[in-house]
């Protein structure tokens, strides 16, 4: 059962239309609507503020500023993404759009006619925007270092030394960030598009200053997160802060414009890779400084060097970060942190070695396989790296790759074929889950866990009624309400792990309680429940976190991935198109064949945005998104992708739980990546080191006509 | 044209009167001249299956039949749909009786998140008819002939139906499955 291809469970109410997201629920009665406004400068402060006209619009019931916003927590320099986050505490702009007003209405056209009459004066200080080899501070950060790699540049038979640059990336997932807040006889409920709800249950308490028993969070529907629905925001806050003053309910949806200014990103980077090699292809030296900007308001930083640290053998490796602080914004997760930049540039610089080399870049990277952590010194479990290479070269046929670029033609499109390796930190945290079995035959599974997409109402079903023994159509799931035991959410691929290990744990004690009672041999469960505990009965079970498990300890735990990719580039205009894809996956036990396809397949398909398409656009005189929606910042749509194929081999790592299950949620993304960068150079003999690699990148390089 | 009450939300003010068919049902309603067709159905209708993704025509997610035709709810003022016939994806199937392509898109696993879902399902029955029709598109390689009911005319005309989940392929496989396109 576990493992088994079973539809969603929540996919008739999807496809009909009836899951209902946040700012779609009523049980409250009608909401007031709230609308920002952002700030029209970079950096600054605020230095007049006339409400009078928005006041006097007709349906407006508030309009807060930093003039009259409750009093709430301090700020927080530097706060981590679940840190309180106060709204309108001070007239100082950190970066543009962050929210400098907020009104109320009884609807939204209201509301946001009003909000556009707000008169602000600015005072303009000079701020830093732009990331280039000059903004970075000069201390390193989070450096690794083992043998010498300038010796082994020095020594090596061949060696890259190159220059990558990735741009400002945004989780943009398809439902805005949204909330209603309702204040209700002193307990605050929001309904809100969230990843992880009890710690931003915390977080919300701790900025508005309420205990944290008053107050439930509930995401029983996310439209994505991506990351992007991890941190606490301003919807949160100045919808509860509405609410709580106004005691109506509050609904507040950010403009998708306001999910670039109002949300964080990803950090553009600059990367240089260093590589030495024996004339074998042996790697002698493996060397990433990276240049990140990170914002004077968040703590998160994009960990983009260290991708490579347990990817390939090599005595000497030197991996490390600068840091440009930015006055853009606020850096926070985005799908596959690190990864999509670190490996799309790592990947493509372990290409141009083996060009260098004159040696397959698929033998390239089984030459340099490792079963033993470089940096750690312990094994790497369930290290199936080769297998997936192997795989995923024998049936995508990479014997047929072009072995000299820009050698193929098919009409008038360049034929290239790239391939790229994946590998991700696979990670527990603590969490818990309740099993509860009601004599009238049901089983009750509950947790705070939230289905983002990654299909947990149907994985945690299919591990609760394995366990127990019971067909799927018998568990009823309840997730994403932070009254429900507490877990660490979505996000980091931590998921299913952690929901799947605590809710077996608890089929178990339950099993352990009645068999107690009962013995073992009883052939009807829920017979057995009447007789024993004719008002049911209920067990929690707990995952622990990794600091916890001595396997974490001599275990170094990673997923693992190969991607294949033919691109066509038209050498006429450089536009690049995929024609076939095919990765090959090891993550452990997959909980269910199909939901775990899927999200490989998107996780793929986030790789080739960041080779082709995405960017978000600096303004360098105020640090505004020049892009920022889905007519500029450009994501993949359907004619941007063929039928492309994801395998998961099939696999149990028993270092990571006992189920042997691993996540896979930003596995796919980060090798696919550099698969597509290295296809288009094997196309085209043009090696584009600026991310993503549009038209005007390729066209001055491109074979004559 | 006899018709239900609005949903109960105060009458704003310079609100004007405006009779819809929704799936079959009339209403009519007292509404501010500046409500999207998008927020008229969401926010006063109560039918919260066409989704809101970016309020500016660039994601597809409120994706509606107007009198069998597809548009970006969000583009187009309520006002503008007097007397128009309005398809969502409420009207197309329940949970209890979906419709072939809802049931295709549950078997393909059409989506993840499913925020886009409703969106993507009734422009994937618009684009099939629109072919049909003999409507051409940026792939049509013949002008003066019938348009194929092929993967990549589907995937063309699909392109205004963003899923940041990325299940593209597997809502490919749906409308082939669907549409009787061997894949």
């Amino acid at each position: 059962m576990i493992g088994e291809g079973l539809s969603r469970t929540d996919g008739p109410l999807k496809v009909s239309g009836r899951a209902r997201y946040s700012a779609e629920r009523r049980e409250m009665g009608e909401p007031l609507h709230g609308f920002i406004l952002g700030a029209a400068i970079g950096k600054g402060r605020v230095v007049s503020i006339d409400t009078s006209r928005a006041e006097a619009m007709p349906g407006v019931q508030l309009v807060l500023t930093h003039l009259n916003a409750p009093p709430q927590a301090e700020v927080i320099p530097k706060s981590d993404i679940l840190d309180v986050q106060p709204q309108l505490t001070t007239d100082v702009i950190a970066h543009y759009g962050a929210p400098v007003a907020f009104v109320v209405a009884d609807t939204f056209e209201q509301a946001r006619a009003a909000a556009a009459l707000i008169d602000i004066g600015y005072e303009v200080v000079a701020g830093e925007f732009v990331l280039d080899e000059n903004s970075a501070a000069p201390e390193w950060h989070d450096e690794s270092r083992l043998g010498d790699l300038d010796a082994a540049m020095a020594a090596g038979a061949a060696t890259i030394d190159a220059v990558y640059a990735t741009p400002y990336h945004f989780s943009q997932p398809m439902e805005l960030h949204a909330c209603i807040a309702d204040w209700r006889n002193g307990h605050l409920t929001l309904h809100i598009a969230a990843q992880m709800v009890a710690q931003l249950a915390d977080a919300v308490a701790d900025t508005i200053l309420i205990d944290r028993s008053c107050i439930t969070v509930d995401s029983s529907f996310v439209g994505g997160g991506f990351g992007a629905k991890i941190a606490l925001h301003a919807e949160a806050i100045l919808s509860a802060l509405a609410t709580r003053q106004l005691n109506r309910p509050v609904q507040l949806v950010l403009t998708r414009r306001q999910g670039f200014t109002i949300a964080g990103h990803r950090p553009a980077s600059i990367s240089r890779v260093r590589l030495a090699a024996t004339r074998e292809g042996q790697l002698t030296g493996i060397g990433h400084d990276a240049n990140i900007q990170v914002s004077p308001e968040g703590n998160w930083k994009e960990g983009v060097a260290t991708v490579a640290r347990a990817l390939y053998a090599a005595p000497n490796r030197l991996t490390r970060t600068r840091h440009s602080e930015l006055d853009t914004g606020v850096c926070e997760p985005v799908r596959g942190p690190g990864e999509v930049p670190g490996l799309m540039v790592f990947e493509s610089a372990l290409d141009e070695l083996a060009e260098k080399l004159g040696i397959d870049p698929l033998e390239l990277r089984i030459r340099n396989d490792t079963a033993i952590d470089p940096e750690k010194h312990r094994p790497l479990s369930g290290r199936r790296l080769v297998e997936c290479l192997r795989e995923g070269a024998a049936r995508f046929g990479w014997d047929q790759r072009p072995k000299t670029p820009a050698s193929r033609r098919d009409g008038r499109w360049l034929i290239g074929y790239g391939v790229g390796s994946s590998i991700r930190g696979h990670y527990q945290t603590t969490a818990e889950a309740r099993v509860r079995l009601d004599p009238d035959g049901q089983v009750i599974v509950q947790t705070d866990m939230t289905d983002i997409g990654t299909g947990t109402y149907t994985i945690a079903a299919q591990v609760a009624a394995a366990a127990l023994g019971v067909p799927v159509g018998q568990v009823r799931v309840e997730l994403a309400r932070s009254n429900l035991p507490r877990g660490n959410g979505a996000g980091g691929s931590w998921g299913s792990g952690n929901t799947s290990v605590a809710i077996d744990r608890a089929c178990q004690a339950l099993r352990e309680k009645l068999g107690r009672v009962a013995g073992t041999g009883y052939n009807d469960l829920f017979a057995e429940v009447r007789r024993h505990f004719p008002t049911g009965i209920e067990a929690v079970g707990s995952t622990r976190g990794m600091d916890d498990e001595p396997s974490y300890e001599n275990f170094s735990i990673f997923t693992y991935g190969a991607t294949f990719t033919e691109v066509g580039v038209d050498i006429m205009t450089g536009e690049t198109r995929i024609r076939r894809m095919l990765g090959v996956f090891s993550a452990g036990r997959i909980l269910n064949a199909k939901t775990a396809r899927s999200q490989l397949l998107g996780g793929m398909i986030w790789g080739i945005s960041a080779a082709l398409h995405e960017a978000a656009h600096v303004d360098p005189r105020n640090g505004a998104w020049v892009n920022g929606d889905f007519a500029e910042y450009l994501v993949p749509t359907h004619a941007d992708v063929p039928q492309i194929e994801a395998i998961a081999l099939d696999d149990f790592d028993g270092a990571a739980n006992h189920l042997g299950s691993k996540g896979i949620g930003e596995l796919g993304s980060g090798g696919t990546a550099g698969s597509v960068a290295n296809a288009v150079y094997n196309a085209t003999g043009v090696r584009v080191r600026d991310f993503p690699i549009t038209i005007s990148k390729l066209l001055p390089g491109l074979p004559k006509i | 044209m006899p018709g239900t009450e609005d949903a109960g939300l105060p009458e704003a003010p310079g609100a004007v009167p405006l009779s819809l068919c929704v799936n079959g049902k009339p209403w009519v309603l007292q509404i501010d001249p500046r409500t999207s067709l998008l927020d008229a159905l969401r926010e006063h209708l109560h039918l919260t299956g066409t989704k809101k993704g970016c309020d500016h025509g660039q994601c597809g997610a409120c994706t509606v039949l107007v009198n069998g035709r597809r548009i970006n709810s969000c583009l187009s003022l309520a006002v503008m749909h007097e007397g128009d016939e309005i398809s969502t994806i409420e009207g197309l199937g329940s949970p209890e009786a979906l419709h072939p392509m809802q049931q295709a898109f549950i078997d393909h696993d059409g989506f993840q998140c499913g925020y886009c879902t409703p969106g993507q399902i009734l422009s994937a029955l618009a684009v099939i008819e629109e072919i049909k029709a003999g409507i051409p598109s940026h792939v049509t390689a013949d002008l003066n002939a019938p348009p194929p009911l092929s993967a990549s005319e589907i995937r063309e005309r699909m392109s205004g139906n963003l899923c940041r989940c990325a299940a593209y392929p597997n809502i490919i496989a749906a409308i082939q499955d669907v549409s009787g396109i061997p894949s």
